[in-house]
């Protein structure tokens, strides 16, 4: 706000709680790594030692060696590299279409995904256990791959739409003038603008992807079990094993942390677009 | 000859949009509509997985047989609660949050990318991390609050169904308060300094100027916040299924959950699906009201 704050109460006002609350959002988090480097007889140990005295990477070696996350990991990675491209390919002509035609039924399909969207998930997911079985795809990656993708499509065709809109329509004019094709003028000047608006849906369709837990479980088997669902079994079979089990949860949660951070800043302009009126 | 040729290109032309969006509406109508409808249809039937040769038509008796479980009452009841103590603590909390972060002090492009990272997490995680601090044995929040004196004795806060459903709720108010902060944040932005300007000429002390010029200014934009996020907590239940699979008991139960576990462990897919509508037929009017105020801006 405008009137200046003395820096003492900037200090008492502003800066310690926000500190606060940063701790209070990174603290678990923290205590989950901490944890994943702490020796076995020091996760035991009452009352807790914050601090670990001597880090130790036993846990990381005995998850990867000893238990089936590594290809866990592989798993996950595949379903969602194959998400964010079934995605991308299926959301970036929709988008270019709600962008650059004005058709009969426009603003009734662009509403159509946006309550598809926000369809309970339990809703979808029984019959299409039911449909994945009769069509053999269930412990495959075809079915999870289809399954992810599709449940991110929606909110990717609205992001990508926006992304779309902020091209103005004069450069397609421009390069129709000068007779390209559409699909010349697609490729030549819409995609090369629009790559970072790309690259942050597909960020968007990879974390969810990644992150996505109750379709994987019910889809997958032993053969393309994803990171999230072998984590959620070892849960009920190392129950105690909390060193093993937090090395799994960082493993899982740092490349989702890290490329959310990088695209944060478009990514959140994204999701709360209709939130906020520009 | 010709204007055959021009009405072929125009009717081509036409088509265009329609064939850019064809995958993307074939994929949702195989994977999401049409499930919906076999939901539909699910519901009306005796659905058990183990015999699928034998799906008897029994029309409303699902809806009928929910009318007496006692569990989809209990269900029902933890999920109002639910919502209204998750949303309204996530929102509280994300106000607060804004309101902090649109102050100016050297650190606050680093506190506002780092509030955001529990929203980042998959829900596993979060149930991961928060049951391993609230374990009975050595969990880090029963060691902190006897260290503090608030409590004489460790709480199995998990397994214990007065305090189950409350300890579930605080992971989920944790992980979903920075997507109010984030939208509140870029509502305040929004905000011409000017208003403030003029508050102060009359006055207004900061107090008076939250209540007359900020919260004002941002309260389209905590609707639409609110509605988009009671829809999603109402759906949610990993987090849930993570940390308790709805138990002790029923103490965890909440709609979508009871409905997941009725077809999941249960396979009674035909209950589950009838219990998945009433979920969706209850969500229905939030999504309306949203819907209508998004399409509004569309239209604009």
């Amino acid at each position: 706000m405008i009137e200046r704050r003395s820096r003492l109460a900037r200090i008492v006002q502003v800066e310690i709680p926000v500190l606060l609350i940063v701790l209070f959002a990174l603290a678990p988090y923290a205590w989950m790594v901490i944890t994943s480097f702490k020796p076995n007889e020091e996760i035991a140990r009452w009352p807790v030692e914050y601090w670990p005295s001597a880090g130790t990477l036993q846990h990381y070696r005995d998850l990867l060696a000893r238990t089936t996350f590594a290809g866990n990991l592989a798993n996950s990675f595949i379903v969602a590299v194959g998400a964010v491209t079934v995605g991308l390919l299926v959301s970036v002509p929709a988008a270019y279409a709600f962008s650059r035609f004005r058709f009969r039924g426009r603003r009734f399909l662009m509403v159509q995904f946006l309550v598809v969207n926000m369809f309970p998930i339990v809703l979808i997911i029984i019959p299409l256990f039911v449909l994945m079985r009769m069509l053999g795809l269930l412990d495959t990656f075809l079915g999870v791959i289809a399954g992810h993708s599709t449940f991110a499509i929606p909110f990717s065709i609205w992001m990508m739409t926006s992304y779309m809109n902020a091209i103005p329509p004069e450069l397609d004019e421009a390069a129709i003038m000068d007779g390209a094709s559409r699909l010349q003028t697609i490729r030549l000047v819409i995609l090369p603008i629009v790559m970072p608006g790309i690259v942050t849906t597909g960020i968007y369709i990879f974390v969810t992807s990644w992150n996505e837990y109750l379709f994987a479980m019910m889809l997958s088997g032993q053969n393309v079990r994803t990171v999230t669902v072998a984590l959620q079994l070892f849960i009920g079979e190392f129950t105690v094993q909390w060193g093993l089990l937090t090395a799994g949860g960082t493993l899982v949660a740092i490349p989702v942390t890290i490329l959310f951070l990088l695209v944060q800043r478009r990514l959140v302009g994204g999701l709360t677009a209709g939130a906020v009126k520009s | 000859m010709t204007s055959l040729v021009t009405a072929g290109a125009r009717s081509r032309a036409l088509m265009t949009p329609y064939a850019f969006l064809l995958p993307a509406l074939v994929v949702t109508a195989a994977v999401i509509l049409f499930p919906v409808l076999q939901t539909a249809w699910m519901s009306l039937h005796d659905f058990v997985l183990f015999r699928p040769r034998d799906v008897p038509f029994i029309g409303l008796g699902n809806f009928a047989r929910m009318w007496d479980d006692e569990v989809f009452w209990i269900s029902l009841g933890h999920s109002f609660l639910w919502i209204a103590l998750v949303v309204g603590f996530q929102f509280l909390l994300g106000l607060g949050a804004a309101l902090l972060l649109n102050e100016s002090f050297w650190w606050r492009g680093i506190a506002r990318s780092l509030i955001i990272v529990p929203w980042a997490l998959p829900s596993v995680i979060i149930g991961l991390m928060w049951t391993w601090m609230y374990d009975f044995n050595v969990g880090v929040i029963n060691d902190g609050l006897l260290r503090l004196g608030l409590i004489s004795e460790p709480v199995a806060w998990l397994a214990q169904p007065d305090t189950a459903f409350y300890a579930v709720i605080l992971a989920l108010i944790w992980q979903g308060f920075p997507f109010f902060a984030v939208v509140v944040l870029a509502g305040l932005q929004t905000i011409p300094a000017e208003l403030y300007e003029a508050a102060e000429i009359d006055g207004a002390s900061r107090f008076q100027k939250l209540v007359y010029v900020t919260l004002p200014s941002i309260s389209e934009v905590i609707a639409t916040a609110l509605l988009l996020r009671t829809i999603w907590v109402a759906n949610s239940l990993d987090v849930i299924l993570v940390m308790t699979g709805g138990g002790p008991g029923y103490a965890t139960h909440t709609l979508p959950l009871y409905a997941f576990l009725k077809a999941y462990s249960g396979m009674e897919f035909g209950y589950g699906a009838a219990l998945a509508l009433v979920l969706t037929a209850l969500l229905l009017v939030v999504v309306f009201i949203y819907v209508r105020r998004v399409a509004r801006e569309l239209s604009r």
